[in-house]
């Protein structure tokens, strides 16, 4: 049983979306428990692997049997074990706490909004499991028009937005394919190890390079890196809330593990760092991303839009960390990408809350959020702290890698870049706090329009966002295991 | 001036997907009106299913179907037949490109239904006053 893991990581939520699509016809009061054991396999499938990788070393699943460079394989080591398990975790606890709000909205169409959330999930899963660049085009294009059509369910300029990625998130996508296909034409393959090994006689070539260079424009247009990040702020602001908290965590962060695994596994880190000569750009670019996110972010007067733009802000942290080029700037990249999964999540899941209670949540509208919502206000403090870097949560330790790296690299724009994010970021959260605490008492008496209605959420979307909250205690708690168990294995050697 | 011609002229498969690739990028990114650069996005993704549908291609190969006798007892000369896994490639590419203008041409008809019209500008106005 266990050696067949891989494929049932992908599998098991395909054929459970099929099963809710039907449902959705027949017994709509099924979609969720179906979709929930369905969730709850592929993340204990997992979670298994991912031990199972960590003791024993990477594996390998040949698809129907056929051998590597023909048929599609599996890889998994620790870098997509620990991706995986973050992806599929996070889309249980997300299905867990959408209950409520999904049957308020979406009682009408449940069946499709449930069977499109749990094909993103295999999207996601198997982009992230699969060793074969064409098979991972494909589910990125499985992914990403769920991920439209979901974001069209939303309210009034939710279409709008939704074909604006469509439109960029094409793009990225073909842009990508491209790429492979001048791979193709160079060795022949579309298997990665096979790519990589064929790869490294080919360092010379024109060709190559032009494939490197159109599959990372791809790429970051898919993640959102800053020059090409238009398209993101609308498209996760006017999604409906229950799928903003899936959304938005999880495409942009497996976009860039996409990346790493591209950059480290099909061209080699001796490719991208010393042939490609592209590293300085790309740190100004993550410089930028991270210094015009900040500023942007401080023009936000809407909590849930100003959290799409803490999104560019990581986006920036992990690719500008990851093209540092040694090892504290690759340590804290991964480890960033893991947390930074769970901190937007978290984020997400809270803004949920306070919009199943409040009309919207442009900052005026918070006020008294803290006395009524005590417990998702809580974590969303909590997510704050992660973000901003303060010690026992997780981002303290990632940021504290990225910034080591940073420093030997002498990369000092990077350095001030992260310092200024940083601060900014505490403005940004202190700003939100300000308007949730402290005007309460000021505009109490004045105004009634606080109604009955304005209350704690309920329990089942309570506890996850706790849960998750606690998580980024307990991630930070672990950083040290996670680094020496899951991260440093896949750091290539000539980074040490 | 001889020399360019000659790339020109062999590699025209480059060429033409190229152009046809720059044409519909044009359309995404200049248009005005959603459905155009719908269009736009369509050719696009058409051009790159044609550089690979092109890439597989051999002068006089033929189909790649092994008749039986033939590769009994010889292997089979790879250069004679045209190599068929681009074009299987670009089978699930096609279906691909299929459902995002799907998608796009669905959402352009919500967007239609909401603001009465499909040019981006005055889509833009209308919300700007709203």
């Amino acid at each position: 049983m266990t050696e067949h893991l891989p494929a049932l990581i992908v599998v098991v939520p395909l054929l459970t979306s099929f099963l809710i699509f039907a449902l959705g016809w027949l017994k709509k009061d099924l979609c969720f428990p179906v979709g929930l054991f369905g969730l709850a396999v592929a993340a204990s499938s997992c979670m298994g692997l991912l031990l199972r990788v960590m003791r024993w070393g990477p594996v390998t699943y040949k698809l129907g049997g056929w051998e590597a460079p023909w048929g599609i394989v599996y890889v998994v080591d620790t870098l997509n074990g620990m991706v995986l398990a973050a992806v599929a975790f996070s889309a249980l606890i997300q299905w867990i706490w959408s209950g409520p709000s999904v049957k308020r909205h979406f009682q009408d169409r449940l069946g499709a909004l449930y069977g499109l959330q749990m094909l993103f999930v295999t999207g996601l899963l198997g982009m992230t499991v699969t060793g074969d660049a064409f098979n991972l085009y494909v589910l990125l294009e499985i992914a990403s028009i769920t991920a439209y059509a979901l974001i069209a369910m939303g309210p009034e300029r939710a279409s709008l937005s939704s074909l604006n990625y469509v439109f960029m998130g094409t793009l990225g996508a073909c842009f990508y394919l491209l790429g492979v296909g001048y791979l193709y034409i160079m060795t022949g393959t579309l298997n990665m190890a096979d790519l990589a090994r064929l790869i490294t006689g080919l360092h010379g070539s024109r060709a190559i390079q032009v494939a490197f260079i159109i599959t990372m424009v791809g790429l970051w247009l898919k993640m959102a890196f800053f020059p090409l990040h238009g398209w993101l702020p609308n498209a996760y602001t006017h999604a409906p809330y229950p799928i903003s908290g899936l959304i938005a965590p999880l495409m942009t962060k497996v976009m860039v593990y996409v990346m790493i695994r591209i950059d480290l596994n099909v061209f080699g880190p001796v490719y991208s760092f010393e042939k490609m000569g592209l590293e300085k750009a790309v740190m100004w670019l993550a410089v930028l991303a991270v210094i015009m996110g900040s500023i942007m972010a401080l023009a936000q007067k809407d909590l849930k839009r100003m959290l799409t733009y803490v999104i560019l802000i990581e986006v920036g942290y992990m690719v500008g960390g990851f093209w540092l080029g040694n090892k504290s700037g690759m340590t804290g990249a991964l480890l960033h990408l893991l947390n930074d999964v769970f901190m937007t999540l978290c984020a997400f899941l809270a803004v949920g809350n306070l919009l199943y209670r409040l009309p919207g949540c442009s900052f005026p509208e918070l006020k008294g959020a803290f006395s009524k919502m005590p417990f998702t206000m809580g974590a969303l403090v909590a997510t704050a702290l992660s973000i901003v870097g303060v010690p026992p949560t997780c981002g303290f330790f990632s940021k504290w890698y990225l910034l080591l790296g940073a420093l030997e690299a002498e990369h000092y724009g990077f350095l001030a870049a992260l310092i200024f994010s940083s601060l900014v970021g505490v403005v940004l959260f202190f700003r939100v706090f300000e308007w949730a605490f402290f005007s309460t008492q000021e505009h109490e008496e004045g105004e009634h329009h606080l109604s009955h209605t304005f209350q704690e959420a309920p329990v089942q979307m309570v506890v996850p966002v706790l849960l998750v909250a606690g998580g980024l205690v307990v991630l930070g708690v672990f950083s040290g295991e996670i680094v020496s168990g899951i991260v440093e294995p896949v750091i290539p050697l000539t980074f040490s | 001036m001889e020399d360019a011609l000659q790339l020109i002229i062999s590699k025209y498969n480059y060429w033409i997907y190229i152009t046809l690739m720059m044409i519909g990028l044009w359309g995404v990114i200049a248009k005005n009106n959603l459905v155009k650069k719908i269009v736009g996005m369509s050719i696009f993704q058409t051009a790159i299913i044609l550089f690979f549908v092109s890439m597989g291609m051999k002068k006089g190969a033929t189909i790649p179907i092994l008749l039986h006798g033939h590769a009994a007892h010889s292997s089979p000369h790879a250069a004679e037949y045209i190599n068929p896994l681009p074009h299987v490639l670009m089978l699930t590419a096609i279906v691909v490109a299929v459902s995002t203008l799907g998608v796009a041409l669905a959402l352009a008809v919500k967007v239609y239904r909401r603001y009465g019209t499909l040019e981006e500008d005055e889509i833009l106005e209308q919300i700007r006053k709203s």
